[in-house]
């Protein structure tokens, strides 16, 4: 057995890892309680196989691709930094990138995942055309919208638990360059910030950084960055029209300890990239790609600065109406706390694709919080205001969401376990996750 | 226009094969892939034409069967302007204590066959005039270990080779590299104990060859640490060295 943890590194359990070299291995890999794992960039239990874990980061090859129409084929190893260094220069970029590149492509479609764009251009699944799935039941079909069509919605957003992507074709964006045109926004407390986001509901990209130290009559105080891809002549003379995406040159070498974190030092930290950011509001400038989508990926291992004990991302979404007073509520009480997250993230969603995916059209706030104290009975409140306000979190991720909770946020689930039952009658596929919130005890 | 570039790789296969190759068709080589099992090396080349857009041909070479080299080399359509050879069997040094089959093939695998091919290209080279040799070989050949004497005894005459090549085809406009790995994250290595920090993986390895071919060095030690790590393990005494764990 190995210790196995998702990416906030809680929690950490025994999983039997093992990295099949060729389809016929991922089949016989298959145990019962076994479920694929990506690159491991979810954060909580999701891909940790009950019993064992099957890698599939090793499955990284093209099959095909079509420089006409953007369409692609892939194993679901592939990460989506391979494919945008790969298919970048040439003009082609995913049309759904998540705020880690370090994804695989079957873990994008495993989660649905979203970017800064799912309020005008929805989520990961949306660009999928079709999907090479190894079922729990051992069949390996091809399902897309018109064949096998409940297996491919399940599948898109359904965390793994209809079987292993195999591969999938998928479609990519054309782009003139690896440049953004990117404008910035300060917004002094959270209708402000909220106002913004609405405003930007025409920008292809929107996203909003809140200081979640602020209190009082700052609550929600924030910086909106909108962006559009640049064209050719936007950029300066002399400037490549493809940035390179170096590899993460800095890296958290060991755990710091959790005092690091504090509330002064939280703090002050969010002041400064409020005041540092609110002093480049205003006009727009182009930027490279990388730092614009992935400003977490220039520091290697940060999950390693919230300490040996891990920590915890509480994603929820909250539909449109009425959003503001809840948003209002959990800033509060976050702010109240004094301990919490670095930074958090507001962003507007529409629609999701798949049965289980999470967006649904309203706002989604992501928060961070190291493991310790009374954390968890603390979630457990924002959770109840979560689901009275008919919204849900987010499974990619979560590490302890309660089976009420869960219940509550995925009215679709009774859909989703007919699909999964009759794809898998034996119970095959099982992962962490699915033990805690979905199976029968 | 200009006629492309060739890199043919031998090993084509192998994680290290795969990175090489996908970081030559990168920079604009059309490329050959060599090994055991030409089927095996279909999605590769798939992959090879779709991410690059390259030209990709598959080649049937097997490094033990020595007798089929020349018929290999002169069977290739046109002499490539680099050859890689990835070709290496790391075997398990416990059973190649007393199993001389086995003990043999790592040898064969290691040294022998991957010597003579690239002896035979390098001729071709000279012929022509121009041209890039490549062989990786590894670290374990710096110094015979308790723990893989029989591997790294192997490498280590490969490693000689190669050095005495350089030595005498650098006269005649063809450049010999020695690429010395390490620790790669590997199907070979999968379940091993590696030093976190003085591992890498195969990709970087791939990008370190390709620049070794353009910068002409060499020897290069895909991370840097490794020269400093085996400069110690050389010169430590022998009577201290064979008390050591290692
Ligand atoms: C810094 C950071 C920022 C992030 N930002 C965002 C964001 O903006 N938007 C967003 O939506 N998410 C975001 N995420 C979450 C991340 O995009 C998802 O968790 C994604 O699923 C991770 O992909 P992975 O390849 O690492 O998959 P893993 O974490 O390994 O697995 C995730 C899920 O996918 C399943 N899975 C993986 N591969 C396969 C396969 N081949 N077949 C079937 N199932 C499979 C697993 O079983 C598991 O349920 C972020 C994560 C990090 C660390």
């Amino acid at each position: 057995m190995t210790l196995v943890s998702g990416w906030g590194r809680f929690p950490v359990v025994d999983s039997e890892l093992l990295r099949p070299r060729s389809f016929e291995a991922v089949g016989e890999a298959v145990v019962t309680g076994s479920v694929a794992r990506g690159n491991g960039r979810a954060y909580g239990d999701a891909a940790i196989g009950a019993v064992r874990t099957v890698a599939m980061t090793g499955f990284d090859r093209v099959r095909s691709f079509d420089p006409v129409t953007g369409r692609i084929r892939l194993e679901a190893g592939v990460l989506l930094s391979d494919l945008i260094d790969t298919f970048g220069p040439r003009g082609f970029l995913p049309f759904v990138v998540p705020g880690t590149r370090f994804v695989s492509v079957g873990g994008a479609i495993a989660a649905d995942v979203h970017g800064k764009n799912h309020h005008c251009e929805g989520g990961f699944g949306r660009y999928v055309d079709s999907i090479l799935l190894r079922t729990g039941q051992g069949e390996t079909i091809e399902a897309s919208r018109e064949e096998n069509s409940d297996a491919f919605f399940a599948t898109i957003g359904g965390m793994g638990l209809t079987g292993i992507i195999l591969e999938a074709t998928m479609r990519l964006r054309t782009v003139e360059t690896g440049w953004i045109r990117e404008r910035v926004i300060s917004a002094s407390d959270l209708d402000a910030a909220m106002g913004a986001l609405d405003a930007g509901d025409s920008s292809t990209y929107s996203v909003a950084w809140i200081d979640c130290a602020a209190r009082g009559r700052d609550l929600g105080r924030s910086l909106i960055y909108l962006g559009e891809h640049a064209g050719r002549g936007e950029l300066a003379e002399g400037i490549d029209v493809f940035p390179s995406g170096k590899n993460p040159g800095l890296a958290v070498p060991f755990d710091l300890p959790a005092m690091t974190l504090n509330r002064t030092s939280v703090r002050a930290f969010n002041e400064l990239y409020y005041r540092m950011g609110a002093r480049r509001a205003g006009g727009s400038h182009v930027v490279s790609l990388y730092p614009y989508f992935f400003p977490l990926d220039a520091i290697a291992d940060w999950n390693r600065i919230y300490g040996r004990r891990g920590f915890l991302q509480h994603q929820c979404v909250i539909p449109q109406a009425g959003a503001r007073a809840v948003l209002g509520e959990i800033l509060g009480r976050v702010a109240a706390r004094g301990d919490a997250s670095f930074l958090a993230v507001l962003k507007k969603l529409g629609q999701g694709d798949g049965i289980l995916s999470f967006p649904l059209p309203g706002y989604t706030l992501a928060l961070d919080f190291p493991v310790k104290g009374d954390i968890m009975n603390f979630l457990d409140e924002i959770d109840h205001l979560v689901v009275a306000a008919g919204g849900r979190l987010y499974l990619a991720k979560d590490a302890r969401q309660s089976r009420a909770t869960f219940e509550a946020g995925y009215p679709a689930l009774q859909r989703f376990n007919a699909i999964r039952r009759s794809l898998d009658p034996a119970g095959n596929i099982r992962s962490k996750l699915s033990q805690r919130l979905f199976d029968e005890v | 226009m200009t006629s492309r570039k060739t890199v043919i790789v031998l090993g084509g296969s192998s994680d290290i094969g795969r990175a090489a190759a996908r970081a030559f068709a990168k920079a604009g080589y059309d490329v050959a892939l060599a090994g055991r099992d030409v089927a095996a090396l279909e999605p590769d080349a798939a992959d090879l034409r779709a991410r690059y857009d390259v030209v990709v041909g598959l080649y049937k070479f097997d490094v033990l069967d020595t007798a089929s080299f020349e018929g290999f080399v002169n069977g290739l359509p046109a002499l490539p302007d680099v050859v890689i050879s990835i070709v290496g069997l790391l075997g398990v040094q416990e059973n190649a204590e007393s199993d001389l089959a086995h003990a043999t093939t790592i040898m064969r695998s290691n040294y022998e066959g991957p010597s003579l091919i690239l002896g035979l290209f390098a001729e071709k080279l000279l012929a022509r005039g121009t041209g890039t040799i490549v062989g990786v070989s590894s670290v374990a050949g710096d110094r015979g270990r308790a723990s893989n004497y029989v591997y790294g005894s192997a490498k280590a005459g490969f490693s000689a080779f190669l050095s005495g090549l350089r030595a005498r085809a650098s006269r005649g406009g063809v450049h010999v590299v020695t690429v010395k790995p390490g620790f790669v994250r590997t199907r070979m290595t999968e379940g091993m104990k590696l030093i976190g920090p003085l591992t890498v993986d195969a990709p970087v390895v791939g990008g370190a060859i390709l620049s070794a071919v353009e910068n002409k060095s060499d020897v290069v030690y895909v991370s840097g640490k490794w020269r400093l790590v085996m400069l110690i393990i050389k010169t430590l005494p022998e009577a201290v060295f064979k008390k050591l764990k290692f």
